[in-house]
């Protein structure tokens, strides 16, 4: 399997506070890992410096083996790295379809016209309507955005990142707000992703965690804790102490 | 319509469809003036101008979210431009409008590069200190401008050698409508194209657009561009109509009227800033007439009144509402 993304050292502080701590880690086509963490863990500070929206004050990151530490974001948008987000951001005024197909647009170079629409041109049009469809969302094509269920915008913003071909998908909390007997669907369009992509989610939700990851990573104060498998993550100590402690207690509680 | 619909009929055939409605809708609208104001035709042709300017002003507000009050600059340079030329010799009225539009993109140009790179508050105060700036030169470089006497005795000749500008402004008149409708035409295709709605995606949240891998600053630029073209084609416009330019033309005022026409007619939509230009100095001609101490006070109650009833502007509300109607029946 092939490296596509390798962080090496990874820090950040605000201040005196160091919020990512000397993190390094690495993801290979085909990988389903979860980040977990407690809150306040750093987990989506981590995230931002992935994607680009937050620059580390230290260490490296690598898509497929170049350096995109001081590169801008669109430029590893094209090298194939790709987020979502913790809350949707979605472009609410336009359709479901036209969300879709401007990261389709955008990803083969069409934004750039200026002239007519190209959003029914066949190949683009394609696109797009495989993306939604195979999120299970086909049939909302021509709706608004302002007109979905949360789980369905939670699915849209899914699909907007797929639709970018992503080599490295990172998915924050990507069943975050919604309700649980929901959450299922979101983890099945996730199963029916290309086997080829390197998926990295975090989430809170430890059902989730356990039926997507092969492997979990664990934060807590910046630091990665832990690496390992569902299983180790569940047995090992240091991770109960420092989250799996507490989502148990609440688990009996609740 | 600037809004998209993804079941129309992927062909060429739609978009001729789209545009063959486009010109006939201006046609008609043209025609109307043309016989309910058969003595006023110089006041319909000074709409048009202005109406250059409001849709101009739509492509940066309605579309990318840019906050300005300084767009008038794009309008005004382009007017001035056109007149020096004239006044130089370049008296052909189809090349005066050439001049207005590259003048008009050349200062939106300038001015985009300094807008659009900031949000907000900050990007308000820099269009008006643009605008100012534009508005302070051109009262001090009297040699091109006129100062405050204005550039006077811009005459174009006749329109392809043909047809003259006559005194009642109906040359004028025709002229003005059918640039407006070539304009409109060329405008709701790139209203449609990939590139504006990417700036839609933009100004709803810009983030996201840098998410999929979009520059957004070097786009609102060339946005920028393509709305100093449009507002400095209607400056040359009404260069050309007129015949004179003043520093009106330029001012705070002119900015901020067109800003207030485009949130009567509704922004992000390029009819609703062409309707809101309309109403706007239908209004302002009549109660301006009937009172002409205290209109401005009416003009005030009515954009109260219309943020209050028609937040999203008199075009965008009015197509909801019909949207909304045909869904409910549809559905019983």
């Amino acid at each position: 399997m092939t490296t596509l993304l390798e962080v090496q050292h990874l820090s950040k502080s605000f201040g005196g506070l160091r919020v990512t701590d000397d993190v390094s880690f690495t993801l290979a086509s085909g990988d389903r890992v979860a980040l977990i963490g407690p809150n306040g863990a750093g987990k989506t500070t981590l995230v931002n410096q992935l994607s680009g929206d937050l620059a580390p004050s230290d260490g490296r990151i690598l898509l497929a083996g170049e350096d995109v530490t001081k590169a801008p974001i669109p430029e590893r948008v094209r090298g194939g790295l790709v987020r979502t987000f913790q809350v949707t951001r979605l472009f609410t005024s336009l359709t479901v379809a036209e969300n879709v197909a401007l990261a389709v647009m955008q990803r083969r170079g069409l934004t750039r016209r200026m002239f007519s629409s190209v959003l029914d041109r066949s190949d683009v049009r394609d696109e797009w309507q495989g993306v939604l469809s195979l999120l299970g969302i086909g049939h909302l094509a021509a709706t608004p955005v302002t007109k979905l269920a949360y789980g369905q915008q939670r699915l849209l913003d899914l699909a907007i990142g797929l639709a970018m071909k992503p080599r490295v998908l990172v998915l924050d909390e990507p069943a975050a707000g919604v309700p649980h007997d929901e959450s299922p669907r979101i983890l099945e369009a996730i199963g029916r992703m290309s086997p080829e992509i390197a998926i990295l989610m975090i989430e809170h939700d430890m059902d989730l965690v356990f039926k997507f990851a092969k492997r979990v990573l664990v934060l807590a104060n910046g630091a990665l804790i832990f690496e390992g498998t569902p299983a180790e993550v569940k047995e090992n100590d240091a991770v109960r102490a420092a989250y799996l402690g507490n989502y148990a207690d609440a688990r009996r509680a609740s | 319509m600037a809004t998209l619909s993804v079941t129309a009929a992927p062909s060429a055939w739609a978009g001729l469809r789209n545009d063959l409605i486009a010109a006939a809708v201006i046609a008609v609208l043209g025609a109307i003036g043309w016989f309910v104001y058969p003595d006023d035709l110089a006041f319909l042709t000074r709409v048009i101008g202005l109406a250059f300017l409001v849709i101009s002003l739509d492509l940066v507000t309605g579309y990318c979210g840019v906050a300005t009050l300084g767009h008038a600059a794009l309008f005004g340079v382009g007017a001035y431009a056109a007149g020096n030329f004239c006044l130089a010799g370049v008296t052909d009225p189809i090349l005066m409008l050439l001049i207005g539009a590259l003048a008009g993109m050349a200062t939106g140009l300038v001015s985009g590069l300094l807008v659009t790179r900031f949000r907000g508050l900050p990007q308000l105060v820099l269009s008006i200190a643009f605008g100012q700036l534009v508005a302070a030169l051109a009262n001090k470089l009297s040699s091109i401008t006129g100062g405050s006497d204005g550039l006077a005795g811009i005459s174009a000749s006749p329109v392809f050698g043909i047809f003259n500008f006559d005194m009642f402004g109906r040359t004028g008149y025709v002229f003005s409508v059918i640039v407006l409708l070539i304009t409109m035409v060329v405008l709701l295709r790139f209203a449609r194209s990939p590139f504006a709605l990417m700036c839609r995606a933009i100004k709803d949240d810009t983030l996201r657009t840098r998410m999929i891998g979009v520059s957004v600053y070097p786009r609102l630029v060339v946005m920028y561009c393509v709305a100093g073209a449009v507002a400095g084609l209607g400056g040359a416009l009404t260069a050309i109509n007129t015949g004179v330019i003043g520093l009106d033309s330029v001012s705070f005022e002119r900015s901020a009227e067109a800003l207030i026409m485009l949130i009567l007619g509704g922004a992000g939509n390029l009819w609703g800033a062409l309707i809101g230009a309309i109403l706007f100095e239908l209004f302002h001609h009549y109660v301006s007439a009937a009172s002409p101490f205290h209109w401005m006070i009416l003009v005030g109650v009515l954009l109260i009144v219309v943020v209050l009833f028609f937040p999203k502007g008199l075009v965008n509300e009015v197509t909801r509402r019909i949207g909304d109607f045909r869904q409910a029946r549809a559905a019983r």
